[in-house]
């Protein structure tokens, strides 16, 4: 039984492929840990100055109150109307770049590309585009919302459709009906669902960034925590972080508790 | 008078697997036609083709004297909405009521296509029409229902309703009890019978049950790998001639030494 010749050997030596791939990533992770000048001496000076900046931080100073809630409320707007047109615009976007929907293969690869784009380009650089093309304020943030939005719904979307069992669509055609009306009678309703709970991560991943945007000047609270923080206010940034913390966790408890009654 | 179907030498081949051989046969205006043969001689891509679904390599498909195989756009749709097509899996939408489903039959009738068909927009006429139809398969009370909410058997008397909403001259039921028991089998295939007959429209239907094959047909055409084997009137088709379907090389993908299943 033992010298069966068709046994599994217990070991294959990895192809050259492997090796090259593996012996790339530790020369690269070394040569980063070295250029980065990681020092047990810089990680002790950091510890420090956290407890310092901790110590400055608490208690942390409510007094600009007002002036926060402001901030949050604009920030929010830049949330719910940037996602809700994102949301909107990714709907015939996907369409044009499902592959089921897609009226023809060029067309759908412009439109794979206009969301790669929009995914590809992360939301600060999206954010200090407009800035520079519409000016500071919350607008440059809205649409820095939405193409993030964009980039993150459309493509779930229209993964969603293609994922649709097409016997309905098949037997809608069959029908004789025009293709618009197919795909707005099987494939939305059929994806509806997937749809709505990929429209409520969005917004919470608007929030986050909206939250964000105002460091690079596109409005929202981010405007008053960079200039706490450059005025070396800590009491006041972490009045503001906190109040960051308590409306994101916020918003993603209602956000999954609707999901879970979606789905 | 014009033949509900005339196919004439059908070829359709995916890549190098030939599935229609040269199939041509004719079913009459308001004759009701059994398709009979062994899982996988070409049956369902048979149906698939009447319906345009399935583009065709060579030969001719007319329904009711217009060509399938070179229509294309408007006027094919125009041949598929005087088809109602009625699927093993019945394909309703999963997350629209029996009625909306029923309603969506009536979409390739209007100009304005699901917009004139939505249960919040459609004219009060097809909203009742619907409602007719739902009665007519005994699902009125079930209107507001989900399919999934449904037996299959139920199921498939809402799509059976979808194709009456449709308002065809003719039907084409790929295998319309496959799926479901005997029991509940029987009761749709009566009930899809006894519209097709009263409404006086052209069926080809698949079946796998030579018995009720001929409790129903006017004529059975039997199909053996890509090919029609036999074309009789029921009467003439007995069992042991329908039996030769099922023996052999029936398979379109049946190697020439029978090895493959």
């Amino acid at each position: 039984m033992i010298d069966r010749p068709d046994l599994p050997p217990r070991f294959r030596t990895p192809s050259a492929l492997t090796w090259v791939l593996v012996v790339g990533f530790a020369a690269f992770f070394i040569q980063g840990l070295v250029a980065s000048e990681i020092s047990i001496d810089r990680l002790i000076r950091g510890a420090g100055n956290l407890v310092r900046f901790i110590g400055q931080a608490v208690p942390p100073d409510f007094s600009r109150a007002p002036n926060i809630a402001d901030a949050m409320l604009e920030t929010l707007n830049i949330a719910v109307v940037g996602v809700t047109f994102g949301c909107l615009f990714s709907i015939p976007l996907a369409l044009l770049a499902a592959r089921n929907t897609a009226p023809n293969a060029l067309v759908r690869t412009i439109a794979r590309f206009v969301i790669s784009v929009a995914r590809t380009i992360p939301d600060l650089i999206w954010a200090l585009i407009f800035v520079v093309t519409v000016g500071l304020g919350p607008l440059a943030g809205i649409l820095a919302i939405i193409m993030d939005t964009i980039g993150f719904a459309a493509r779930f979307y229209s993964e969603r459709f293609e994922e649709v069992p097409k016997g309905p669509s098949e037997a809608l055609t069959a029908t004789g009906t025009g293709r618009l009306s197919v795909i707005f009678g099987a494939i939305l309703p059929e994806s509806f669902a997937s749809m709505t709970a990929t429209s409520l991560f969005s917004v919470e991943k608007a929030i986050r960034s909206a939250v964000t945007l105002g460091l690079v000047g596109a409005g929202g609270i981010g405007v008053e925590l960079s200039t706490a923080m450059r005025l070396f206010r800590y009491d006041q940034a972490a009045a503001i972080i906190l109040v960051i913390l308590v409306v994101v966790i916020a918003f993603e408890q209602i956000s999954s508790a609707i999901r879970k009654k979606i789905i | 008078m014009t033949p509900a179907i005339a196919t004439d030498q059908v070829h359709l081949a995916y890549g190098g697997l030939k599935v229609l051989r040269g199939v041509s046969f004719e079913v009459a205006a308001g004759q009701g036609v059994v398709l009979l043969g062994a899982n996988g001689c070409g049956k369902s891509t048979l149906m698939r083709s009447l319906n345009g679904l399935e583009p065709v390599q060579s030969g001719t498909i007319r329904i009711q004297g217009e060509a399938v195989t070179t229509s294309s756009g408007r006027k094919l749709r125009q041949i598929r909405q005087n088809m109602g097509y009625v699927f093993q899996q019945f394909h309703l939408v999963p997350q629209l009521s029996a009625f909306q489903n029923v309603l969506l039959g009536a979409m390739g009738r209007h100009r304005l296509g699901l917009l004139s068909c939505l249960g919040l927009t459609a004219n009060a006429e097809e909203r009742a029409r619907a409602m007719d139809c739902l009665d007519r398969v005994g699902m009125a009370d079930r209107a507001l229902h989900r399919p999934n909410a449904l037996s299959g058997g139920q199921q498939q008397r809402v799509a059976i309703a979808r194709m009456l909403m449709q308002a065809p001259k003719l039907v084409i039921a790929d295998e319309p009890i496959a799926s479901l028991d005997p029991k509940a089998g029987r009761e749709v295939l009566d009930l899809l019978w006894r519209i097709v007959r009263e409404e006086g429209l052209s069926m080809l239907c698949t079946l796998h049950q030579l018995d009720l094959a001929r409790d129903y047909a006017d004529r059975i055409i039997g199909m053996k790998a890509g090919r029609i084997e036999i074309d009789a009137a029921v009467a003439e088709a007995d069992r042991e001639m329908l039996e030769t379907l099922y023996s052999g090389m029936t398979r379109v993908d049946a190697q020439p030494d029978g090895a493959a299943a």
